[in-house]
């Protein structure tokens, strides 16, 4: 046999950092050989992945070497669209940015409109555009999942994801809606596996059936948009089968609390109250009416009660017991919308309620909880949920999560062993006591803003609204039209500026975000709305500004290109202020750092912003003196900021001696602890604060000394929202408070307190009608690509380079259609052709295809006929982000009332084959982008030749 | 299959090559061709540059042709080094008879013993060409009973009309020659009808189910390639000819590569001079596209069991 | 050598088990990217950017349905070298540069001395072997031979890239020679099956069937219909008593 080394070095270096292929954020190692990037896997140390890697992960270095990526800042020259630009130099770029920022900033802040994407650095990016003092601020949340962290804050001061996470080790029965395989992707990966090794069931709630559902052990194909109307049914269930933890109901939520009924009054439907603002319940022991929460009550979860006024209170249980025994919520009547037969309802139903009930654990882990009294054991409800987008992603989806979260705490599975846990961070009080900022007298030439952009209010006076109750918010969030928009509305932000409504702005200033094409709703209209002119021929929009590594769709349509590096060429901080990796073990952070350099004229991002406000004199960003605060850029501020005393963006390793975790003064050497450790940092909570953290003593006296906390007040969970029904009794003129007319009958309708389904397409009003488009279309992100960076990616390509629409084999029937065929997706708005495949695994009614594979031609470095130009397709073309105008003309956004949440899912069409002989190619198709790089893309790739070999 | 054009020419033109050489060096030997200098400086310099010619097109098939030389160990167990093998061996005995026939004008004695050995090496070549394919049980069209007969056959009957034709052109003896050639045409007309009906009503023997070995949960359908542009294996092995296409393509080599130049030979049998050898050279070159038409749709109808995986329903 | 080891002291090989496969293709670019600066440097991609971009994978994932209607399911299907026992892409080779390795039943090409005639790839009924177009010769999975005996790599990444990378676990390394082995353990529990048995070439890599599905299709119709309290009055009315007595039961 010839002569063969299995021994030979596989590097000369190993760094840990953190991987950018997705949001998952998973730690990889890299190893280096003569300086070049060898080979990329998991960190087995990581806490997010534990050694493995996705699809994406492992292709990193394509990312890495990727053609597209862009080599220094670039200035318009060509009309906006050509993409024709000339190369500058950094400090010309920067200037420029300066002087364009700094005259709005000195005349009107607002006139910025500062938005981020698939950014990481949000605690920064937030923070720099407080200092700027625009009110025009988020990140891409409210196009992503904000009905998913909205519906999980309001509730129960958690949520899905990154707030939270199943007990993976103990659950028996496991509950996904909607597509998933986007988000927290590895760590859910590798919990299937052990669920299936274990044998504990999982149940795929999801029109189609592909990746997880693949492998679950039910699949239930539901109807796009009527997951809260199953849900419903299963609570329904529940409570007429009594399978429901009452006693965790009278403990930790708001069952008991009394709500008045006194209709017609500005007071119905609120909590009645104690002198110090407690919500009243009726204890059972007493017979006294006490303020809750309180040690020892046995409060009555039913009746009527009367008040001190004489006026008559019911406990939140009795009314959301009303509601979902109603017979128009039982199996049978949501059998027929959601296309789930009722006796599977009940079985389900049944399921939850075996695994919750006669599987319960008992963990011999005594604990204390708020009031001071001592469990021997902890109790568990092995049943645990997930859901993502495909919740989110609906006009109904806020309240959708809210049944869904409602329907865990009846059955008491809420951070009990086997149920779902709080990933700390979290929790945090229901809902966190943070309120936006950005009404009209937060915002003052040359000033900061005074407090976050983000936040959750409670009452109409948190709104950000005029006099008028018109908008302040370019993009409308936190106005009548979006209450709850805890993260923006980056979806309507180009729109909503070329239009002037709210008013118009001078800069749009854009990062990593593709907002020309696959994040946008309604290409052709937002292309529109980035090239209008007004009449002096100036563009509506007079100035873009965008950062991004690659030469995607969206830089075409910017003046100023600001090179970003990638993943492996900077510092990030991945912060427990902002988006953190945390386990439910124990709050984790995590940083990248550069572990090679980069061969171009680039920076990251997040040095040029801290470069440019010290260029703008921002106040946090500029010393006393006029000298930069942060000379070192990120790095130096990641280790130096404090966000309040002792606090910063890192939380291991604080303290002088590095010897503190949450709280402590810089550490000139956290940076060399964290790269030394694995590029992260993982506090294991102790085994007797790990489980009822909302009401755990030890946790919760821990988690306020940190700073996770304002006190150790316990969570209580809120089945019955009030802040809702304040909305509500303003919309209905109870209040006093002035609310538009346009709004008044939207609001009161959707901000019921308890949560209800009601078909999406109610919120479009005047929507086109079903028999015109009687077909479902929705898009999955395939696990292999995130977004549009994945098919400029030499080897993620080879796997996906043109997308099919997957039609259900009984529709193709129907339509007389065989694989292959072209058809005509024809929505409201307009037609997209594409090629089709069938399948059996989806809903009948139901369309669906791969998001963002489609590219445009001449953007990402490919060739002009690579099949994403000419076979790949988006469905974002058929999205309106406006919805059909109201009486009175006005339009709303495509989004939940309640939340602003991008409403992607909820997209009608029809499909009409193809006549013979029209071309197999994609359509509408624009014209080709201009190459901001003219970098010849290889021809052929021999990637680690040098490296290889079977000698030593 | 693919049909890779190196493959088609190197199978073809190395298979009229030995089987004009075998014939000559045998024909010689056993007497029945006058060892004329002209006829075997052309004979040889043809069959030799047809042989030759071949293996050199065939080594373009490689991905690395220079090291073609390392095809020649594995004899015990492939086919293919065993055709390397046996073409490099039969330069030998060939190279003796031509030498002696033309060099020294003789083809009897230790000449008639190279003669006989050279027609025999030749053989087993083609034999060995035939065996690469029939012994492939991942191909159902190849490994059957008729492939390796058909090689032989065709190298005969391509060989023989080629020996006819320069018989012919040289004004010397050509009919026993041409006999040779009918009757090979004939049999190979014959072989490869069976072959035809062979492959068409053997059944596939493995399909998508038993390939993935998810019968036992229903039928299968491919629902996502693993890549979503041709890889090699799908270039390589999933090359499809439609049915209708075939046909007529079957019916162009029965035309080609058999009727015509039997018909060709019969009225070159029958017609008087200057016709018969005009008659044969153009039953030869009708024969050359006819059998580079076979050997193309020899690889065109071929199905291997891979390309279940990626979705072919039996194979 | 192109003649098969008449024994293999162990018979290294995967286990694939289909029942827990999402179809992420972790493995398949967790391959490529080891592969392509390993043993098989490299592993070519050719026109990368353009319209037919394809390259050498040594390791693809299908996704079939199978089944009709309700009982109808998504199989993702991971293929790759099977490294057979009896593997005819070995014997059929030409040069030797085709092997099998006598101390771990490793199938291998010699990059070396392979002349790329591809009659390997015609000879493996699993379509496993890949040709490398830029380096003319033929490439395939190699186990990661030179990872699992790796002493610069730590003890416990020392599996192939695949199995490294797997999130979900669907993919286990082991000696399938043994039958006390845990790969051949969950072999025997699990009814691991060869890929197309009837070519007799032994495969020794395993498939693990999907599991049995645990929904309305399998469901016995066990679910008893709820037992209703049967006192008087409306069913709210009835669901009220009931949450009054269970919470008084606790109190007492």
């Amino acid at each position: 046999m010839p002569p063969l080394d299995t021994s030979r070095p596989v590097s000369d270096e190993v760094k840990a950092t953190t991987c950018y292929m997705c949001a998952c954020r998973c730690g990889i190692l890299v190893h280096l050989k003569d300086g070049e990037v060898r080979y990329i896997e998991g960190n087995p140390d990581h806490p997010v992945n534990k050694g493995v890697i996705c699809g994406k992960g492992a292709a990193g270095i394509m990312q890495h070497l990727s053609p597209a990526r862009l080599r220094a800042p670039l200035l318009r020259t060509g009309e906006r669209g050509k993409g024709e630009f000339k190369e500058i130099s950094w400090e010309e770029a920067l200037s420029l940015a300066t002087d364009w920022l700094g005259e709005v900033r000195d005349r009107d802040p607002k006139r910025l409109a500062f938005f981020t994407g698939r950014d990481q650095s949000q605690s920064l990016t937030g923070y720099w555009a407080i200092q700027y003092g625009t009110p025009n601020y988020a990140a891409h949340g409210g196009f992503c999942s904000v009905n998913m962290a909205a519906a999980g804050l309001y509730t129960f001061g958690g949520a899905f994801w990154e707030f939270g996470e199943p007990d993976w080790e103990r659950t028996e029965y496991f509950l996904l809606f909607g597509v998933a395989e986007d988000h927290g992707s590895n760590p859910i990966k590798k919990a299937l596996g052990t669920l299936k090794k274990r044998g504990a069931k999982i149940v795929a709630v999801n029109p189609v059936r592909t990746g997880y559902g693949a492998i679950a052990d039910e699949w239930i194909g539901i109807k796009p948009g009527t997951d809260g109307l199953f849900v419903a049914a299963l609570i329904h269930e529940l409570l007429a089968t009594r399978k429901i933890d009452l006693d965790y109901l009278a403990r930790y939520t708001n069952a008991p609390w009394l709500v008045i009924d006194a209709p017609g009054t500005a007071e119905h439907g609120l909590f009645a109250r104690d002198e110090a603002g407690k919500a009243l319940v009726h204890d059972l022991a007493t017979g006294q009416l006490v303020g809750a929460p309180a040690a020892g009550l046995k409060p009555a979860l039913t009746g009527r009660h009367t008040l001190a006024d004489g006026r008559a209170g019911q406990p939140v249980f009795a009314l959301l017991a009303e509601r979902y025994l109603d017979p128009h919520h039982a199996p049978e009547a949501a059998a027929e919308a959601t296309g789930v037969p009722a006796s599977t309802i009940r079985r389900i139903a049944a399921e939850l309620a075996e695994a919750a009930f006669t599987k319960e654990i008992r963990l011999a882990q005594p604990w204390t909880d708020w009031t001071g009294e001592t469990h021997a054991e902890m109790v568990g409800r092995p049943v645990s949920m997930h859901a993502m987008r495909g919740i989110s992603a609906h006009a109904n989806g806020f309240h959708t999560c809210r049944l869904i979260h409602i329907l865990q705490i009846l059955l008491g599975s809420i951070d009990c062993p086997g149920g779902f846990r709080y990933k700390p961070p979290y929790p945090k009080p229901v809902p966190p006591p943070l309120k936006p900022f950005g009404k009209p007298g937060h915002v003052k030439p040359r000033e900061p803003l005074g407090g976050p952009h983000l936040g959750f209010p409670t009452s109409p006076a948190d709104l950000l609204v005029d006099d008028e109750g018109k908008p302040t918010r370019i993009d409308k969030a936190f106005s009548w039209e979006a209450p709850f928009a805890a993260h923006g509305l980056m979806h309507m932000v180009i729109t909503n500026a070329a239009l002037g409504n709210p008013y118009s702005i001078d800069v749009l200033f854009l990062y990593m975000a593709n907002m020309s094409w696959n994040s946008t709703m309604n290409v052709p209209a937002v292309l529109e709305h980035l090239t209008a002119k007004d009449e002096t021929g100036a563009y509506k929009i007079p100035k873009i500004i965008y950062s991004d590594a690659y030469a995607s769709e969206m830089v075409a349509y910017a003046d100023l290109i600001l090179p970003d590096t990638t993943y492996l060429e900077r510092y990030d901080c991945i912060s427990l202020l902002d988006r953190p990796i945390s386990e439910a073990d124990g709050p984790a952070d995590a940083i990248r750092h550069p572990v090679v350099t980069p061969d171009r004229d680039v920076r990251g991002f997040q040095e040029v912003l801290i470069d440019l406000g010290h260029r703008l004199k921002l106040p946090a960003f500029t010393s006393p003196d006029g000298s930069p605060k942060y000379p070192g850029g990120y790095a130096d501020y990641i280790v130096n900021h404090e966000r309040s005393p002792g606090i910063g963006p890192l939380a291991g390793w604080r303290g002088e001696d590095g010897a503190n975790f949450g709280k402590g003064k810089p550490n000139p050497d956290q940076l060399r602890r964290y790269i030394e450790s694995g590029g992260f940092h993982m506090h294991h909570l102790k085994p007797e604060q790990r489980f009822y953290k909302h009401a755990n003593k030890d946790y919760l006296e821990w988690a306020t000394a940190v700073g996770f906390m304002p006190s150790s007040e316990p969570v209580i969970f809120q089945l019955y929202v009030e802040p809702m029904q304040r909305f509500r009794l303003a919309a209905e003129g109870r209040t006093g408070e002035s609310v538009p007319e346009q709004h008044r009958a939207r609001v009161a309708r959707y901000f019921d307190p308890l949560p209800f389904w009601y078909p999406p397409e109610d919120v479009a009003g005047a929507g086109p009608s079903r028999t015109a488009y009687p077909i479902h279309a929705v898009t999955q992100r395939p696990m292999h690509m995130y977004h549009s960076w994945g098919t400029q990616n030499a080897w993620l390509r080879q796997i996906t380079n043109e997308n099919r629409l997957y039609v259900h084999r009984d529709l193709g029937r129907r339509l007389g259609l065989a694989d292959d065929d072209w058809v005509w997706i024809v929505g409201a708005l307009g037609r997209v052709k594409a090629p089709v495949r069938l399948m059996t695994g989806c809903h009948p009614d139901t369309v669906w295809t791969w998001n963002a594979i489609g590219k445009r031609q001449g953007a990402w470095a490919l060739d002009p006929d690579a099949p994403e130009t000419t076979k790949g397709f988006l469905l974002n073309h058929l999205i309106s982000e406006l919805m059909p105008e109201q009486a009175g003309g006005y339009r709303y956004s495509n989004s939940d009332p309640v939340t602003g949440q991008a409403a992607w899912y909820d997209l009608m069409v029809r499909l009409e084959r193809c006549a013979p002989g029209e071309p197999h190619e994609t359509s509408p198709r624009f014209e080709p982008l201009g190459r901001p790089t003219q970098i010849d893309a290889p021809r052929e790739l021999r990637f680690g030749e040098a490296f290889g070999g079977r000698r030593s | 299959m693919h049909p890779a054009y190196s493959v088609i020419v190197f199978t073809t033109a190395s298979g009229a090559g030995l089987g004009l050489i075998a014939l000559l060096s045998a024909g010689a030997a056993l007497g029945l061709i006058p060892p004329d200098r002209t006829l075997g400086i052309a004979g040889f310099g043809v069959g030799f540059a047809l042989f030759t010619g071949g293996l050199l097109s065939s080594t373009l098939h490689l991905g690395r042709p220079e090291r073609a030389w390392r095809a020649f160990s594995e004899w015990r167990s492939s086919w293919l080094s065993r055709e390397g093998v046996a073409a490099v061996v039969t330069y030998v005995p060939a190279g003796i008879a031509a030498l002696g026939w033309v060099m020294l004008g003789r083809s009897d004695g230790i000449f008639a013993v190279a003669g006989v050995l050279a027609a025999l090496a030749a053989a087993v070549t083609v034999y060995c060409t035939g065996q690469i394919y029939a012994s492939l049980p991942t191909i159902r069209q190849w490994q059957q009973p008729l492939t390796t007969p058909v090689y032989l056959i065709l190298a005969l009957a391509t060989g023989a009309l080629l020996a006819t034709a320069l018989l012919a052109v040289l004004g010397h003896p050509w009919s026993l020659a041409a006999r040779v050639a009918f009757l090979a045409l004939a049999v190979g007309l014959l072989m490869k009808m069976l072959y035809w009906r062979a492959i068409d009503t053997s059944r596939p023997r493995y399909t998508i189910e038993a390939a993935t070995g998810l019968g036992a949960l229903g039928k299968v359908r491919p629902l996502d390639p693993p890549h979503t542009q041709p890889n090699f294996v799908m270039r390589e092995m999933g090359f499809e000819i439609a049915r209708k296409h075939a046909e007529r393509l079957r019916g162009f080599v029965v035309l080609t590569l058999f009727a015509l130049p039997m018909a060709l030979l019969a009225i070159a049998g029958a017609a008087p001079s200057p016709i018969p050898p005009m008659a044969i050279v153009l039953a030869a070159g009708s024969a050359a596209v006819g059998v580079l038409v076979e050997r193309w749709l020899f690889f065109a109808e071929a199905e291997h069991v891979s390309m279940l995986y990626y979705g072919k329903a039996a194979a | 050598m192109t003649s098969l080891p008449q024994r293999t002291d162990r018979k290294l090989g995967l286990v694939i088990d289909l029942d827990i496969c999402v179809g992420c293709h972790g493995c398949a670019t967790s391959c490529k990217e080891w592969n392509t600066g390993g043993y098989s440097a490299p592993l070519s991609d050719q026109d990368p950017y353009g319209a037919d971009p394809h390259g050498a994978w040594l390791n693809r994932i299908h996704a079939y349905e199978v089944g009709e209607g309700a009982a109808s399911r998504t199989v993702h299907f991971p293929r790759s070298c099977l490294h057979c026992e009896t593997p005819a892409c070995v014997t059929v080779c030409p040069t030797g540069a085709s092997y099998k390795r006598a101390e771990d039943g490793i199938v291998l090409v010699n990059p070396d001395t392979c002349i790329g005639c591809k009659l390997c790839s015609w000879a493996c009924p699993y379509g496993a072997r890949e040709y490398d177009y830029a380096h003319g010769v033929m490439k395939k999975c190699t186990l990661c031979v030179d990872r699992i005996y790796n002493t610069n790599i730590p003890e416990r990444d020392r599996v192939p890239a695949c199995v490294k990378a797997c999130p979900t676990g669907a993919r286990a390394f082991g000696d399938l020679g043994d039958p006390q082995s845990e790969v051949s353990r969950s072999v025997a529990v699990r009814g691991g099956y060869n890929l197309l048995e009837a070519f007799g070439y032994q495969p020794v890599n395993k498939y693990l069937p999907p599991r049995e599905r645990r929904d309305a299709t399998t469901a016995a119709r066990s679910a008893s219909p709820p037992t209703m309290p049967t006192s008087d009055g409306t069913s709210i009315e009835r669901f009220f008593a009931w949450v009054d007595r269970t919470l008084s039961a606790k109190e007492t």
